[in-house]
C-alpha cells in the first residue's frame, strides 16, 4: 500500500519559491489501478515522483508497505526503488542498447547474472509481445513498441508497483488502447498496483478503479471512477469530464441537464418515456457511451424547454424515477461548467 | 628534389618525423583521456543539475579547467617543462613533450567529455534512478555508453588539436614534423621542406578525421 500523508513540495526558483504540491494525502491500495488526472502544471508528475522519492517532499510522509521513505538511508531507498517500476511519456530507453539489453538493465544494476537477466528479459519480451525485436535498437521501433519495451524493463525486477507518468500521451488512440490493455493485463495477471498519471479522461475511464483529480497543486476529489464520472464535484473534475460542453456553449434556450446511465438500462426507452409522459419536446445536445473499467456508461446532455413549467415536469419525472441527473448551469450563453448534482 | 630533402629521406629523418608525430599524438591523447575523461565526468556529475551535486567541488574544477584552457599552448608548454622534468626526469625530447602535451590537453579533453555527457537525455538518467541505480552504475552504464558517439567525435577533435600542439612542441626540443619543418625548412630557408611537412600533416589529419568519424558513426545506434 502506498500512503501519502500531507505531502508538500516547494521548488526554489530565481523568482522565489513555487508550491507544486500543497498538503496532498492519498492512499493507494494494493492491486488497484489508481489514476491521477489534472491539467498541465497541476503537479501530477511532481506527485508521482514523490512516490519513489525522485523528488523529496518538502514536508509530509511517503509510506510504502509501512516503511517511511524519508527514514531510509540511501542504500535502502535504492533497494526499495527496485520494487517500484516507472514508465514515462518519453519512454526513456537507452538508445545505445538493444531491446534485450535495455530490459536487462535493472537486473544488471541489482547484480543478477547475465544469463539469468537475459532469461528473465526474454520472458518479459514475450509478455509484451516483442520477442522478435530483442536485437533491435530503440531507434528502430515505433512509439508503441518503445513503450512496451519500457514496460518490460520496468517489470523486469518483478516490482509490486508500477508508476506511469503520461505513458500514453505520445501515442495515437489505437496504440494507446493497446498499451492500456497491456497495463490492465499486468494488473490482473501479476497483481501489480498501478498508478496512472494522465490529462486524458479516456485513460482513466478505460483502466482505473479509482481516480484523484488534481488542480493547482491540490487534490480536489478522490473516488471510484464511476462515481466521480457520474457526479463530478470540483470545478476541475467537471471541466475534465464534461469537455464536450464547450461545443454546445453557444446554444441558447432552456436549461441543460446531464444524465448518466450505467449499462443496465438503455437510452431509448428512457428518452421516449420522458417525452411521452411529460409531453414536452427535448433537444439532445450530446450523447455518448463510455466504457468505464469494462462497464458501459451512457452520458446524455438534454436541453429542456424554455418555459419553466415544462422543465419542472421533466425534472419531477426524473426525480420520481430515481434517475441521476445534474443541471448544467446557465442554459444559454453564460456557461460556467458548474452543475449541481441532484439524485 | 632538393639536396636536403634527399638527405632527409635517405637518413630516414622524414619517416621518423611522421612516426614521431603520430605516436606523440596518440600517446598524449591516451594519457590526457585517462585524466580528462574522469575529470569531465566529475564536472558533469557534481554540477547543480547533475546526479550528485557538489557545488564547491564543481566550482573549483570548473575554474581550474578554465584557467588552464585560457593559457596559450606555447606559453603553457614552456611553463610546464619543469613539471616534465619532475615526471620523466628530463625537459628535452619526446618523453618530455608528451608530458607537456598531456598537461595541456587534459583541460581540453575534460571540456570535450563534459559537453558530450551533458547531452545525455535527462529522462534516461531519471529512468535509471527510478530503477534504483546508484551514481557509479549511472556513470558507467548510462552516461558514458549513451554519450559514446559524441565522445568519439570529441576524441577525433582532441587528436587533431593535440597533433597541432605537437608541431609547436617541435620548437622546444620535441621531434616530429613540426621540428623538421622548423629546423630543416624554416631555419634553412627551404620552403620545399616546409610545404612537404604541411602536406604530410594535412594527410595525417584527414586520415584521423575520416577513420575517426567513420567509427563514431558506426557506433551510434540512434541512426542504425
Ligand atoms: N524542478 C522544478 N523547479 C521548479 N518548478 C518546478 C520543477 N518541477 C516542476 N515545477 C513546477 O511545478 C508545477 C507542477 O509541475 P508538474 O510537472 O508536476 O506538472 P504536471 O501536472 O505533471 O504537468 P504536465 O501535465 O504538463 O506534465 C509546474 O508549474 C512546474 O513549473
Ligand atoms: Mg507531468
Amino acid at each position: 500500500m502506498i500512503e501519502l500523508k500531507n505531502i508538500c513540495k516547494e521548488f526554489k526558483t530565481q523568482k522565489g519559491s513555487f508550491t507544486a504540491l500543497r498538503d496532498v494525502s492519498l492512499d493507494i491500495n494494493d492491486g488497484e489501478i489508481f489514476g491521477i488526472i489534472g491539467l498541465s502544471g497541476a503537479g501530477k508528475s511532481t506527485l508521482v515522483r514523490c512516490i519513489n522519492y525522485l523528488e523529496k517532499p518538502t514536508s509530509g510522509q511517503v509510506i510504502i508497505d509501512g516503511r517511511e521513505l524519508g527514514a531510509l538511508n540511501k542504500k535502502e531507498l535504492l533497494k526499495l526503488r527496485q520494487n517500484i517500476g516507472m514508465i514515462f511519456q518519453g519512454f526513456n530507453l537507452l538508445e545505445q542498447r538493444t531491446v534485450l539489453k535495455n530490459i536487462c538493465f535493472p537486473l544488471e544494476i541489482s547484480g543478477r547474472s547475465k544469463a539469468d537477466a537475459q532469461k528473465r528479459a526474454r520472458e518479459l519480451l514475450e509478455l509484451v509481445g516483442l520477442s522478435d525485436k530483442e536485437n533491435a535498437y530503440p531507434s528502430q521501433l515505433s512509439g508503441g513498441q518503445k513503450q512496451r519495451v519500457a514496460i518490460a524493463r520496468a517489470m523486469a525486477p518483478e516490482p509490486k508497483y508500477l508508476l506511469c507518468d503520461e505513458a500514453t500521451s505520445a501515442l495515437d488512440p489505437d496504440t494507446t488502447r493497446s498499451i492500456l490493455e497491456l497495463m490492465r493485463e499486468i494488473n490482473r495477471k501479476l497483481g501489480v498496483t498501478i498508478v496512472v498519471i494522465t490529462h486524458e479522461m479516456k485513460v482513466i475511464d478505460t483502466i482505473c478503479d479509482r481516480v484523484a483529480v488534481m488542480d493547482n497543486s491540490i487534490v480536489t476529489e478522490v473516488g471510484e471512477v464511476a462515481s466521480v464520472f457520474a457526479e463530478p464535484k470540483s470545478e476541475i473534475a467537471k471541466k475534465l469530464i464534461l469537455p464536450e460542453l464547450k461545443t454546445v456553449e453557444n446554444i441558447t434556450g432552456g436549461e441543460r441537464i446531464r444524465l448518466i446511465y450505467n449499462g443496465e438500462s438503455s437510452f431509448t426507452p428512457l428518452l421516449s418515456n420522458i417525452i411521452l409522459s411529460c409531453g414536452v419536446p427535448l433537444n439532445i445536445l450530446h450523447a455518448e457511451t463510455k466504457d468505464i473499467y469494462g462497464k458501459a456508461y451512457g452520458e446524455i446532455i438534454l436541453q429542456l424547454p424554455e418555459d419553466s413549467r415544462s422543465a419542472a415536469r421533466v425534472k419531477n419525472y426524473l426525480n420520481a424515477n430515481n434517475i441521476t441527473y445534474s443541471v448544467l448551469e446557465g442554459g444559454g450563453k453564460n456557461v460556467g461548467n458548474t452543475s449541481q448534482a441532484v439524485g | 628534389m632538393s639536396e636536403i630533402l634527399r638527405k632527409l629521406l635517405d637518413n630516414g629523418i622524414l619517416q621518423l618525423g611522421i612516426w614521431e608525430t603520430v605516436y606523440m599524438t596518440f600517446i598524449s591523447a591516451f594519457f590526457s583521456y585517462l585524466v580528462g575523461l574522469p575529470l569531465g565526468v566529475l564536472i558533469c556529475v557534481t554540477a547543480k543539475d547533475g546526479i550528485r551535486p557538489i557545488p564547491w567541488l564543481n566550482r573549483i574544477l570548473d575554474v581550474l579547467v578554465n584557467i588552464f584552457r585560457s593559457i596559450p599552448f606555447i606559453i603553457l608548454m614552456v611553463a610546464v617543462l619543469p613539471a616534465a622534468k619532475l615526471i620523466v626526469g628530463t625537459s628535452l625530447g619526446n618523453r618530455a613533450m608528451i608530458v607537456t602535451l598531456v598537461l595541456a590537453a587534459i583541460p581540453y579533453v575534460a571540456r570535450m567529455a563534459e559537453s558530450s555527457i551533458k547531452e545525455v537525455d535527462k529522462g534516461v538518467i531519471e529512468a535509471a534512478q527510478s530503477m534504483g541505480a546508484n551514481e557509479f552504475s549511472i556513470i558507467t552504464k548510462v552516461l558514458i555508453p549513451e554519450a559514446k558517439p559524441a565522445l568519439l567525435v570529441g576524441a577525433v577533435i582532441s587528436l587533431v588539436t593535440i597533433l597541432g600542439y605537437s608541431a609547436m612542441a617541435g620548437t622546444i626540443g620535441g621531434g616530429g614534423l613540426g621540428m623538421i619543418a622548423i629546423t630543416y625548412g624554416y631555419q634553412r630557408f627551404n620552403n620545399e621542406i616546409v610545404w612537404i611537412c604541411v602536406a604530410l600533416t594535412i594527410i595525417i589529419v584527414q586520415l584521423i578525421q575520416e577513420i575517426g568519424m567513420h567509427i563514431a558513426r558506426r557506433t551510434d545506434k540512434r541512426t542504425a
